[in-house]
């Protein structure tokens, strides 16, 4: 092995160890996370809204072809909503417009994340996962405004 | 030191089957790069119906995937390695077996393609249960790739009679290669085989009621990912060993090659679910661990685009080259005489994009943004549609006009065709990233919705980007265009005269590169122990993963068929 070949295997490996460990920071200190397996969550086959603390929400969603229940779900500034997703018939996706939600709904499991909204706003969200002929229909909007009294929600 | 310009005589049956073996993907290439351009058209708004598809923008996506992306480059690979063992280690093909493999396989792709245009099996290329196809399409699917594993089967003794007459010698980097290439495909066909054959088919027959699709998607993604690599290490193998001897110079270090090769049994297949961040049922930790192996498979990538570069340095440097980068003027990148060296050098300028973006992917936490968004196809038609479809549209050109033993036709129209189509194919991937990065979805009917104004859905923002798609996706098209043009012009030609022996076979010559640096690397020149930690590195990153799926899903799916909500039974 000549000098500049051993040069560019050391810089490559030291490229890749500093993306190794600004994953494993930002999991760790910053805990930014996908989400996880879940186990101890009983099997939904209905869309709820809970208020579960002064700001923050649990949200039960039910995708199916090809509709998202609820599809509109409006929410005061500021409200950390505890989101679980699942599908009744096939693999939907469920993709948060400006947010970094982004959630396979597979049928036969449930999925988990926990997101805050602090801008007030429309986001729209779309099912990305291709489930058969009206995908591209498949749709629905968190609306975000300050000073709702009661959160609501909308098939 | 033997030289490495020898031609290789090939019997009239093996030319028959390479020739079949190319031009047939060649045609059902063209039918899915139509799909891809009614996809364009059809995400713009600019069309609302085909007749040609029957007006459904899925069935065209699954055409277009499964024709482009599985059904053309597994014939490419065979045909390359049909080509390529027999010539490196100079012995004849069996090509009893090479007939059989490319039957199963010819039967597999028509009777896959023939459902799909029938619209049976609108289950796009991921085919994800439930969604259910028709039995046969995933018999066909099968079909293809047992065909695969039976030419690669066919190597074998030659490999192992070629290492009992040379003991000692180093097996030819295009053989290592080739079996590389072919090694990763078993490993992780295995997965999709386990799917289709215990799952899918039994259900898609009627025989079981239902599926665990969590299970299904694992599978499928144990052996999705590996299929890149399928994919790239043809065009590695031409990269390495074709290009710097086409240049004008030779491989900086024999060993590199080798290395990366082995590096990518290593770590191409324990990556899987890097593809499944967003998956419920699976721990996050297991995630992040085959986050962590995917950049380790970044590795020999990185190797790569540094020896190659060196190669090319060193070719600029032998026509006189001097200063720091003068060498990258002096490359063939317009020479008619030398137009396969276009489809490897877009190829790589292509990659370094594509391979970026593939690390943006791969990033853990990033994958948040991007997943299931136009990001991702524009990410992969900057890897499988660039440096993968030119180093195969090169090489079957320059193999077809061995094995036929014609002259290439419209050679001007070849050569510059590669960078008609990276114009075109830098374009449309730009508009499909930015548009993923604004939250645009991939595989979705955007005409229909976001792009018409009329739509409740309408999503001003994107319609740029979604008309940058439209734009490069028709030049692409351009480009394919003047290839098919040449390639069938070729075809079709006469013979050059005198060259066609009485019995038919016909001399076959490669490019093959000597190297520059060539140590010995005797800790290179044996696959096992690689194939050994590879299997423990899957097992060690796969069982947890499978534990965890089978553990945190409940119930199973039945079948559905897209176009109604209702299950099938």
């Amino acid at each position: 092995m000549d000098k500049s070949e051993k040069l560019a295997l050391t810089l490559s490996a030291l490229l890749l160890g500093v993306f190794f460990a600004s994953i494993i920071y930002a999991s760790t200190a910053k805990d930014i996370d996908v989400p996880t397996c879940i186990t101890d969550f009983d099997p939904f086959l209905r869309d709820t809204l809970f208020q579960t603390g002064p700001d923050t929400y649990e949200l039960q969603m039910v995708a199916r072809m090809w509709a998202f229940a609820p599809s509109t779900i409006r929410l005061p500034k500021g409200s950390t909503v505890d989101l679980y997703v699942t599908s009744q018939d096939i693999i939907h996706g469920f993709k948060v417009e400006r947010k970094n939600l982004n959630l396979m709904a597979v049928p036969g499991a449930i999925n988990y994340m926990r997101v805050t909204f602090d801008e007030a706003g429309e986001y729209l969200f779309a099912c990305h996962e291709f489930c058969g002929a009206a995908h591209h229909t498949m749709a629905g909007r968190f609306i975000i405004e300050e000073g709702i009294d009661e959160p609501e929600t909308e098939d | 030191m033997i030289t490495n310009d020898y031609s290789f005589r090939f019997t009239k049956s093996s030319k028959y089957l390479n020739a079949v073996l190319l031009i047939i993907p060649m045609v059902l290439l063209f039918i899915g790069v139509y799909g891809g351009l009614m996809q364009t058209l059809f995400r713009a708004g600019i069309v609302q119906s085909d007749p040609f598809v029957g007006g459904d923008y899925y069935k065209g996506l699954t055409f277009h995937g499964v024709l482009n992306a599985i059904v053309f480059t597994t014939f490419f690979a065979v045909a390359l390695g049909n080509a390529l063992v027999p010539y490196s280690l100079r012995k004849p093909l069996n090509s009893k077996i090479a007939w059989l493999s490319g039957i199963l396989m010819l039967v597999g792709s028509v009777l896959a393609a023939v459902f799909i245009l029938m619209g049976e099996a609108t289950v796009l290329y991921t085919f994800y249960p439930p969604l259910k196809a028709h039995p046969m399409f995933y018999v066909g699917l099968t079909l293809l790739v047992v065909g695969s594993w039976v030419a690669a089967y066919n190597w074998v003794p030659m490999y192992l009679e070629w290492r009992r007459e040379n003991k000692g010698k180093k097996t030819p980097l295009a053989v290592v290669g080739m079996f590389t290439t072919f090694i990763i495909w078993f490993i992780a066909s295995l997965a999709v085989a386990v799917e289709i054959l215990f799952m899918l088919l039994p259900w898609s027959l009627g025989l079981v009621d239902e599926i665990n699709v969590m299970l299904a998607r694992t599978l499928f993604w144990f052996f999705g990912h590996p299929l890149v690599y399928f994919w790239l290490l043809p065009a590695y193998v031409m990269y390495y060993v074709f290009m710097p001897k086409i240049a004008g110079g030779k491989l900086y270090s024999d060993m590199a090659g080798r290395l990366v090769f082995m590096m990518f049994i290593l770590f191409s297949i324990p990556v899987g679910t890097h593809h499944q961040y967003m998956d419920p049922a699976i721990g996050s930790q297991w995630k992040l661990l085959h986050g962590i192996f995917t950049f380790a498979v970044a590795l020999p990538s990185l190797i790569t685009a540094f020896t190659i570069a060196a190669s090319l340095e060193h070719a600029g440097r032998r026509k006189g080259a001097t200063g720091l980068f003068n060498w990258m003027g002096k490359l063939p990148y317009f020479d008619k005489n030398k137009w396969l060296f276009a489809y490897l050098i877009t190829g790589l300028f292509i990659f370094v994009f594509g391979g970026i973006g593939g690390i943006i992917n791969a990033s853990y936490q990033m994958n948040t943004v991007i997943h299931n968004t136009a990001w991702v196809p524009g990410h992969f038609h900057l890897t499988v549609a660039g440096p993968v479809l030119l180093a195969f549209l090169g090489g079957s050109l320059y193999l077809i006009g061995q094995f036929m033993n014609k002259k290439i036709r419209l050679k001007g129209t070849a050569m510059i065709m590669p960078y008609i189509y990276t114009i075109g194919l830098f374009i449309m991937s730009y508009g499909l990233k930015v548009g993923g990065l604004k939250g645009m979805p991939r595989r979705t009917n955007t005409g229909a919705s976001y792009a018409n104004p009329d739509s409740l859905l309408y999503q001003p923002d994107w319609m740029l980007y979604i008309d940058l798609t439209v734009i490069g996706g028709v030049i692409m098209f351009i480009g394919i265009v003047m290839f098919i043009a040449s390639f069938f012009t070729t075809v079709f030609s006469k013979s050059e005269p005198g060259t066609v022996s009485e019995d038919g076979s016909v001399e076959v010559t490669f490019p093959i590169s000597e190297s520059l640096h060539d140590e010995e690397a005797k800790w290179l020149r044996n696959f096992k122990p690689y194939i050994i930690i590879a299997i423990i590195l899957i097992v060690l990153s796969y069982a947890p993963v499978i534990y965890d799926v089978l553990q945190a899903t409940y119930g199973g799916s039945l079948p559905y068929s897209p176009d109604s909500p209702v299950p099938l039974r």
